[in-house]
């Protein structure tokens, strides 16, 4: 292990002997307090990291492929960490599970999302993978006397175990297949020879295994039950960061096999109808459902369906879309489950309608709140908005205007439910006096939802960099 | 080869038949006496109280999680301790490091209580 | 040595199905443990026979041994007293089971058909050398090294993960 490799790997390098620090000082100190203050701090250095341009290339012997690619994707991961962290502290109190574990656990998943970012064998992606799942798991289930809780995790974990199991059997069968288990040597080996059916085999496999981690349709039933039951703030990173990931471990995937995919209509067929289902099914779905948790959860599976169909457009703007949604919808989600967590711990109003008068106690949580959910919808001038419509030009570009077409349709469902929400906070009157009395508004929100605005407003700026991080991400 | 591991298979062989042999032995050849005295638990002294099953603590459970993990950290070992002398230096470094890492964990079960009973 | 190899394999495939019937098949939940042990023994010669020596110490020592251990205080923990409750009916669970499973049989089935010329890896090692502890070793230290290091991170959440989730009187002031 050469010093070049740990400096060029330098984040995941720096990441790791954090995460040492950590578990010692949470140890040694045995202070939550202090925890999440390294934790933040170690957040802090990673996010500083990622502004600066850093020297690109393969490192540990092809193990890890540093570039502006993971580069973004670690901005996304890292940034989700510190807003979830930053969010959590009063939710875990108020639980009286303020464990300084949950600091560590959390940064310990950003670890593995970083590693699946960056990764450039299979082996790394798979153990990035499990590293991020673990955590997750451990993250669904810390509050252990909550029994929908440990219901929540059990679930995850047996359903995760499963997926990661058909991911591991695809990785076993490409190798198989193309006797390599460095990406680009398989890309290099499907440029040169033609994909078997063994191959085809693997690679769905894998899919599953990623389906199941963004929770497309079919692979999202699991979804829901396990957002509700979960501490919120824990949903937050479930439903944002580690989407993310899987969605960048899956653009690498899908660009060293792109020489099989390109202009192959059963993948373009197999990958735009899950698409569809996703958002329609997630969309209707969430619909019905008054339990803001699990009408986010929903919406969480509609809007990975929206990221899909820029993976489906299979162009270097489709996946910078990606890329840059990842990111946009990180922080309106994280924010929007930050003000469900924010109420939820002072008293336990769940559903949409225990949001009625919001606005006339709390302008401006009930502003921050709104303003996730336009964005959300996907309505102008928020960042959502400029997302979506990268993500569907990209459709339209590749020739596939239809796809486009139905992702508009479902946002315009989706504008139902989110604007319920709105409705209610703005339009009704409270049920009760003081309804909302001794919520506090966490400044964390305020930063959050700025930045929605802001991406919004002036996005050309992330957009360079997503666009960018395309541009260098494979061509070496 | 197949062939290098024939003893060790006849001997699994011949195991399994001794076993068999010397309990079918006792079956056959030994004297019965089914009295009541005879078969209970416990033929002289303690009278048998309630299932022979209960629950066990969660605490167990735990002892076993942390066997597993650090059983895992050895099974590493075993590669590295068999090809020791070929690598060298430059094989002790990783494993050292990666027993280094591994020490936090240690670490942390100690100070947190982890191997305490209550 | 052709025909020694076969007995072997015939006799350890059939400890492996006997295993595995034994497992799903037996009400006493101790006698599946059990059975699984058996199952996970006989995998491991198979390993042997397939000249994978290491996964085959692994196979044993990990699995038979420390996983069965968990397998059994899981056991206990539950304490399932009336092993009839778990007597499940025909449903439509049940039913799927079987479809999945078919599947998966005839899944099996068409890939023992294919003919794949699966590449070939330019190796100096023979089969047995590659799976000899020592070249895994090897590999493990050089070219895996990164993996291999990280791993620690994966162990190092999994003990804080265990502690967290199942310590008894875990509070946050202690």
């Amino acid at each position: 292990m050469a010093l070049h490799d740990l400096l060029l790997a330098l984040p995941i390098t720096f990441a790791t002997l954090w995460t040492i620090l950590l578990i010692v000082v949470e140890a040694t100190a045995k202070r939550a307090q202090l925890t999440f203050s390294l934790t933040s701090v170690g957040f802090l250095i990673l996010i500083t990291m990622m502004l600066f341009p850093s020297e690109q290339g393969y490192a540990f012997g092809e193990m890890l492929r540093l570039s502006p690619y993971s580069q973004f994707a670690n901005f996304v991961f890292a940034l989700s960490g510190l807003l979830v962290i930053t969010l959590s502290q009063s939710y875990l109190a108020k639980e009286n599970i303020h464990f300084g574990e949950y600091y560590i656990i959390v940064f310990i998943a950003t670890l593995g999302m970083m590693l699946m970012a960056s990764a450039a064998h299979m082996v790394v992606l798979f153990i990035g993978l499990e590293i991020m799942s673990i955590a997750l798991y451990v993250l669904a289930g810390i509050m252990r006397k909550d029994l929908r809780a440990n219901e929540a995790a059990m679930k995850y974990f047996l359903l995760g175990a499963f997926s990661s199991g058909f991911f591991l059997y695809g990785i076993s069968l490409i190798y198989g297949a193309t006797g390599e288990m460095t990406l680009f040597k398989i890309g290099i080996y499907l440029q040169e020879n033609s994909a078997t059916s063994l191959f085809w085999i693997g690679l769905s496999l894998m899919m599953v295994g990623f389906l199941f981690k963004i929770s497309a349709v079919p692979f999202h039933q699991w979804t829901p039950d396990v957002y509700e039951g979960s501490p919120t703030p824990s949903t937050a990173l479930m439903s944002t960061a580690s989407k993310a990931a899987a969605f960048t471990a899956l653009i690498t995937v899908v660009l060293n096999v792109s020489s099989q995919t390109e202009n192959n209509s059963n993948w373009i067929f197999a990958l735009s109808t899950i698409a569809v289902l996703t958002m329609v099914v997630g969309n209707i779905a969430a619909l019905s459902q008054d339990n803001l948790k699990r009408m986010l959860a929903f919406s969480s599976i509609a809007h990975a369906g929206y990221m899909l169909v820029g993976i489906v457009a299979g162009s270097d703007a489709g996946y910078s879309a990606v890329l840059y949604y990842a990111l946009v919808y990180s922080l309106m989600n994280i924010g929007a489950f930050g003000v469900i967590a924010l109420i939820e711990q002072q008293r336990e109003l769940t559903s949409a309608s225990d949001y009625a008068g919001l606005f006339k106690e709390k302008p401006l949580l009930a502003g921050v709140m709104a303003l996730f959910m336009l964005s959300l919808t996907g309505i102008p001038p928020f960042g959502g908005f400029i997302g979506k419509y990268k993500l569907f030009a990209a459709a339209v570009e590749s020739g596939l205007s239809w796809l486009a077409v139905v992702g508009v349709l479902a946002s315009a469902v989706s504008a139902y439910y989110y604007l319920r929400v709105v409705v209610f906070m703005f339009m009704r009157e409270p049920q009760a006096e003081n309804q909302f009395e001794g919520v506090v508004l966490n400044p964390t929100l305020v930063l959050i939802a700025l930045l929605v605005f802001l991406l919004g407003i002036f996005p050309t700026g992330m957009l360079r960099f997503a666009g960018e991080a395309m541009k260098f991400a494979f061509n070496m | 080869m197949i062939e290098s591991y024939l003893p060790i298979f006849i001997q699994i062989g011949i195991a399994i038949l001794l076993g068999l042999l010397l309990s079918g032995l006792g079956i056959f050849i030994g004297v019965k006496r089914r009295t009541k005295q005879k078969l209970t638990s416990y033929e002289s002294g303690l009278e048998p109280v309630g299932a022979a099953k209960h629950r066990v603590s969660v605490k167990y459970y735990l002892v076993a999680m942390l066997f597993i993990i650090f059983d895992i950290e050895v099974i590493f070992m075993y590669p590295w301790a068999v090809s020791f002398r070929e690598l060298g230096v430059s094989g002790l470094i990783p494993m050292l490091t990666f027993g280094l890492l591994l020490l936090a964990g240690y670490y942390y079960i100690l100070r947190k209580g982890g191997l305490e009973w209550d | 040595m052709e025909t020694v190899s076969f007995i072997l394999f015939s006799f350890l495939g059939a400890l492996v199905m006997v295993g595995s019937i034994g497992t799903v098949w037996s009400r006493n939940p101790v006698t599946s443990a059990l059975f699984l042990v058996l199952n996970f023994f006989a995998l491991g010669g198979i390993y042997l026979l397939l000249e994978a020596q290491f996964i085959a110490v692994v196979q044993v020592i990990v699995y038979a041994g420390a996983i069965m251990v968990l397998f059994l205080f899981t056991i206990m923990l539950l304490n399932l007293d009336d092993e009839q409750a778990l007597k499940e009916k025909f449903d439509l669970q049940k039913g799927f089971g079987i479809l999945l499973g078919g599947v998966l049989l005839v899944e099996v089935l068409y890939i023992l058909g294919l003919k794949i010329n699966l590449p070939q890896k330019s190796t100096t090692l023979t089969p047995v050398e590659i799976g000899e502890a020592k070249n895994i070793g090897r590999e493990l230290i050089t070219n895996f090294l990164f993996p291999f290091e990280i791993v620690s991170i994966l162990l190092l959440l999994a003990v804080v993960g265990a502690i967290v989730l199942a310590k008894k009187n875990f509070s946050p002031n202690t």
